[in-house]
Formats: C-alpha cells, structure tokens, sequence
C-alpha cells in the first residue's frame, strides 16, 4: 500500500499548499484519485475528528484541517467526476422559522463537511415549505432543523409536517438540534433524531443513513 | 454626545454591588444604584407558537407569570424590582403581539404598585431581527423599520426602559471566533460593531427621549457570551473568550456615548468595566441565571451588580410554584444578602468572597473581577478611536491572564498557553485599522455590506 503518511500528517496540520502539493505528486506516481482520497486525505480528517473528539483540538484547528482536505480533493474532484465516486451523503441544513439563530447550524455543518458530507445551508427563518422545496431540488438525504427558542421549536413539527403532507417524508431522515431540544421532544414530533451537540450530529447523521462510522 | 475620558471611580475598590456614581429613577419610583441590589427578573413563555391566533394564551401566559413575580416580591418583602420584557423575534415582528404583552405587564406593575407600593420599572428589550438577512441589512429594509417601530410603540405603551442586545458586527464576529481569527474579530468588534452601536443608539435615545423614558444600555451577548458558551463546549479556546469579553466592552461603551445610561443589561458581564468609566448601574447575572445557561461567573458577577437577574427563565411548574415566581424568590435572597451586607458596613468583605470564590477558577470569572474590569477600562480609555480601545482592551486582557497565570494561582493549561502566546501577537501586530478593514473585507467582505456600516 502506498505510504500516505506524510499527506495525512499535513491534512491533521492544516497545511493546505502542501496537501494540494502531495495529492498532485501521489497523482503523478500513478495513484487513482479513489486510492488518495480513501487512504489519504479522508484518514487524515478523520484522526482530526478523533483528535477534536478527544479534546485535543478546537474547531479552529479543525477548520484549518478542513480546508487542506479540500485543497486536496479540488486536486482530486475532476478525476472523481469522471469515475462517479460521490460524497458520504447530501445534507440540508437551516434554522426554523422565527428563528434567527445559526451559529449552532453553523457548527454542525463545519462538523459535517469534515465527515465527509455534502451539506446544503438554507440559512435562517427558513419556512416549513422552502425546507421541502430545497430537500427535493438538491436531492438532500438527511434535514438538519435548528432552533434555540421554545417559541420557535413548534417550527420544527411544522417543518416536519410539511415534509409529511407533501408526500416527501419518506425520502428523508430528519435530525433536530438546539439549546431548548430533548429526545423526547424530538419524539414527540416525529423526528428520526436529536443532536445533543455539533459533535455528536455527525455520529448521529452516519446512524441515521447506515454510513459507516 | 460624552466623550468619557475619564474613569468614574479612583480605584477598583470603589466599584461595588449596589452603588453607582450615577444611579438611576425609573418606573414606579425604581431607583437603581443608590445603595441597594434589587432584582430584575425575567422570563419566556413554555414550547408554544407566537402568533396573532395565540394572542390571547400568550397574554394568559404573560399575566400569570407577571402576577405571580409581583406577588412574591410582595410577599418576600422586597421592595422593588426591575421587570424585564425581552422579545422573541416574532415579538418585534409581530408588532401587535409585543406591544399588546407590553401594555399587559405594565398594567399589573401599575396595579401592584398602586395596591401594594411596589416600585418596578419595566425594561422592554427589542428583538435586533436585523440580522435576519444575509448579508445583514443594518441601517435599512424592512426589518430595520420594524425593529425601530417596535422601539417606538413599546416606549408609547409601557415601557419605562428601552434596551437591545444588538448584533452589529456579528455576522463577522461567529465566523472569526470559529476560526480563532483575532484580525476578523478586531474588524468585528473594533469597526462593525462600533459603528453600529453608535447609529443605533442614537436612534433608540431619541425615541427614549421622544416619550420621556430611560435609554438603559445594551449588551455584548451576540458576542462574548456565543464565545464563553463555544469555549465551554471546548470548541474554542477559553483564552480567546475571555479576551473577546474585554474587546466587546468598547461597542457596549458607545451606546453610553450616545446616551444610553444604564442600567446596562443582565447578560453584558462587561458591565462592570462600563460602571467603571461611566459611573452608570450595571445588571449582572450568574448563579441565578443557571436555569438560562452555563457560566463560570456564578458569584463574582455579584461583586459590581446594581440589578441581579435570572436571565430568563420557561413559564414551567415547578413543586414550589412556576419557574418564574421561583426564580424571583431566589434572587430575593441573593439581593437581601447583598443588601444586609451593604447595611451592616460588611460589603467589602461579602465582595471578596464574590470574587475569590470564582476568580482564579477560570479565565471567564477572572476577566470580570472588580480589579481586571477596572484595569481593562483604564486601557480603554487610554486610546481615542474604537479600533484602538478594542484592541488595548483585548491585549490588557491577554496580561491579566498571563500575570494570574504567572503567580500560579489561575492554572493555564499549555495549549490554552500556546492560543494566549497568538492571540497577543495578532493584536501587537493590527495596530493599523485601514490594513484590518482592508484585510478584513477580502476575507470577510462576503458576509457585510459596507454602506450598512456607513462605510
């Protein structure tokens, strides 16, 4: 197996020029793109992950990783176009109606996207009906609802009804989140799942779409 | 328009619970700042939609929580207190249903007042829905017009003190403090903010005047408090927080620039470096606001209060009562015990307790202690331009870490070392505003529009 070790350790330090640079040397020793980015630029966010998890890093060391990684897979993204490899899944994400807060949605998706997700930001206040229209336009898999105030979470069983009566529920797993949300609420409004921080909606997104952790 | 150039007090010594150099009388006869610590209780509604058909629920919900906050402070003998009405965003947007909720607790202040000699005062905090649109329209649009017209009909149905939790520069500040970038922050919180405080306030100073009320203050909440509360979750460092603390006391400044005269709001822990220049009360909350959020500042927020709140607490049953009747009465007991001290001549050793208890536990409580706001203040006011008070206040806070650190009472982790060590070095090296804008709109000139920031 190619030795990627010295990708990986500049994918954990954030060293974007040089991840684009190593993704390009891997690529000219004959390596697939597939075989850098599964043995390479994804283990490498991953130990990242690991490190965060572990208290180890903030989440500004985690951008920085983050955005090595993409260094590299800009390298990588024609070649993967052409032999179809697609990302771990498309997420929606936004903040309810009512609502303008989004630093929490804002976290989660900066998780996400180190874990290898597509996700789509609707943004804030987002009506229960625009939620449907952007889950069908972009083919999303999974909808992050977000909400901080207890006089916005009915939003969220909006939203979900909505889902439900425009007869696209069933293509969709939805997780919620925020300061005043428990398990039990999400239950009771028929959600698949609740994130109790940014943290954990990643484990929470890989369990509700079968993705490998 | 005051220029403050001078500190209100001669020494940190002098800050203390329950005296202001420049108090305050509002409401019903509320004086705040003259000797006495009073509570300011606030309070939400339970998981329900706010909305024209619920009107009349919400106005249940509101009557029952007023009523029975007013009945305890009767029962438990206190006599005062602040009554804060803070809007969720659909009570500003929804003008109707934030000025009807207004006109109802104002009237049951009135009543209790008249029946029982209650002195309140009734804070109404807008809800800055400005920053609904992204980028964030900050001195034009719809939501803009809306917000100031709430400002209008609150003080035209009720209010006897105006406030905001104003987010100007925030749209910067939550992408900077994700990435730990100490120049965006300064863009954020030494240009954007400033400037937006300064056109706002002016505007909510005026409507205050405009009806013979009490511009009362705002709050780096948007700010600081979404830095200690991502700091906690250890998603950034601590250091970083605290330093974002004192950086932000220079936007909360200018609105008493303008006018606004305390007391300042609940959840702004730069409070007390805004008593320290202005002179002017301060609400400070911590270990009664535990049903709101976290913090580390449990007592030593108590050590320069005029007003302790509960932040805001759900209209929920608990055995003894509704969640907001339980937290008055819990404030009750904070204030009378401030105040006893005050009255046997014990304050100053009460207030060591305040501050020794937390002080040295964190970084977030030592930034704030009577001492450390005091010097923080004098760093301020040592420059003339926002950008350069910003930038001393955050550095003033990196050598109050570093030196607490040093005598080995704060312990200082090595990586929160390390950020502390960077932190410092981008301040020393952005003393030059013109490169922070420049910089700063080339890396963050997609998330704010210049000409709302009169730029």
């Amino acid at each position: 197996m190619q030795n990627y070790d010295e990708l990986r350790e500049c994918v954990i330090a954030g060293k974007k020029a040089q991840v684009a640079e190593l993704v390009r040397k891997h690529l000219d020793e004959g390596k697939t793109a597939k075989d850098v980015m599964d043995n390479g630029l994804i283990p490498g966010m991953a130990i990242v992950g690991k490190k965060f998890q572990e208290g180890e890093f903030f989440i500004p060391e985690m951008l920085m990783a983050a955005r090595s990684l993409n260094a590299g897979l800009e390298v990588l993204r024609p070649l993967l176009e052409a032999s179809d490899v697609k990302p771990v899944a498309k997420v929606l994400m936004g903040t309810v109606k009512g609502d303008i807060h989004d630093i929490g949605k804002n976290l989660v998706a900066v998780m996400l996207r180190g874990g290898g997700f597509e996700v789509i930001d609707a943004g804030v206040d987002v009506p229960p009906d625009k939620f449907v229209e952007l889950a069908r336009e972009n083919g999303a898999d999974l909808i992050g609802l977000s909400a901080l105030l207890t006089t916005t979470m009915p939003s969220m069983k909006d939203t979900i009804d909505a889902f439900q009566s425009q007869g696209y529920r069933e293509n969709v797993k939805i997780m919620i989140g925020g300061a005043p949300i428990t398990q039990e609420y999400a239950d009771e409004i028929g959600a698949d799942g609740f994130a109790r921080n940014a943290s954990y909606a990643v484990e929470l997104a890989k369990k509700l779409l079968g993705v490998a952790a | 328009m005051t220029n403050f150039s001078k500190m209100a007090y001669q020494s940190a010594d002098d800050l203390m619970f329950g005296r202001a150099k420049v108090p305050v009388t509002c409401g019903y006869g509320l004086e705040v700042g003259t000797g006495m610590v009073l509570p300011e209780v606030n309070f939400t509604l339970p998981t329900m939609k706010v909305e024209h058909e619920q009107l009349p629920a919400i106005l249940r919900q509101y009557d029952d929580m007023v009523s029975s906050i007013l009945q305890r402070l009767v029962t438990l003998g206190m006599p005062g207190a602040m009554i804060e009405f803070e809007h969720a965003p659909q009570m500003t947007e929804e003008l109707e249903i934030g000025t009807a909720i207004t006109a109802k607790i104002r009237t049951l202040m009135q009543s209790f007042y008249e029946k029982h000699g209650l002195r309140t005062a009734l804070r109404v905090t807008v809800c800055d829905i400005r920053e609904k649109s992204r980028p964030p329209q900050m001195r034009s649009g719809e939501a803009t017009e809306k917000m100031f017209e709430a400002f209008r009909l609150s003080a035209a149905n009720g209010a006897h003190l105006l406030s905001i939790e104003s987010t100007g520069g925030k749209e910067v500040s939550d992408r900077a403090l994700m990435e730990a970038d100490v120049q965006g922050l300064l863009l954020a919180l030494g240009i954007l903010a400033p400037r937006d405080s300064r056109f706002l306030w002016q505007k909510i100073v005026a409507i205050a005047n405009e009806h013979k009320i009490i511009p009362a203050g705002d709050t780096a909440c948007a700010f600081a408090n979404t830095a200690m509360i991502l700091a906690d979750q250890r998603y950034i460092p601590n250091v970083l927080a605290a330093v974002v603390r004192a950086m932000s006391a220079v936007r909360t400044l200018v609105g008493n620039e303008v006018g606004a005269v305390g007391p300042t709001k609940d959840c702004g822990y730069e409070g007390p470096v805004i008593k320290a220049i202005t002179g002017c009360p301060v609400s400070l909350e911590g270990k009664s606001a535990a049903c709101a959020h976290f913090s580390h500042m449990g007592n030593i927020a108590m050590a320069t209060c005029d007003l302790w709140s509960n932040e805001s607490v759900q209209n929920v049953k608990l055995l003894s009562g509704h969640a907001p009747e339980v937290f008055t009465e819990i404030l009750t007991y904070d204030c009378r015990l401030m105040n006893e001290a005050l009255q046997a001549g014990q304050e100053r050793a009460l207030q060591n307790l305040f501050v020794s208890s937390d002080a040295y536990k964190s970084v977030h409580a030592l930034v704030i202690s009577p001492q450390a706001s005091f010097e923080i203040a004098e760093a301020i006011l040592s420059h003339q331009s926002d950008f350069d008070r910003t930038r001393a206040a955050g550095l003033q806070a990196c050598q109050i870490i570093r030196d607490a650190s040093a005598t080995g009472k704060l312990p200082l982790p090595d990586r929160e070392s390390a950020w502390l060590d960077q932190i410092e070095e981008v301040l020393q090296e952005n003393a030059d505003e013109g490169k922070v804008l420049e910089d700063g709109s080339a890396q963050f000139g997609e998330l704010f529009l210049p000409k709302e920031y009169g730029l």
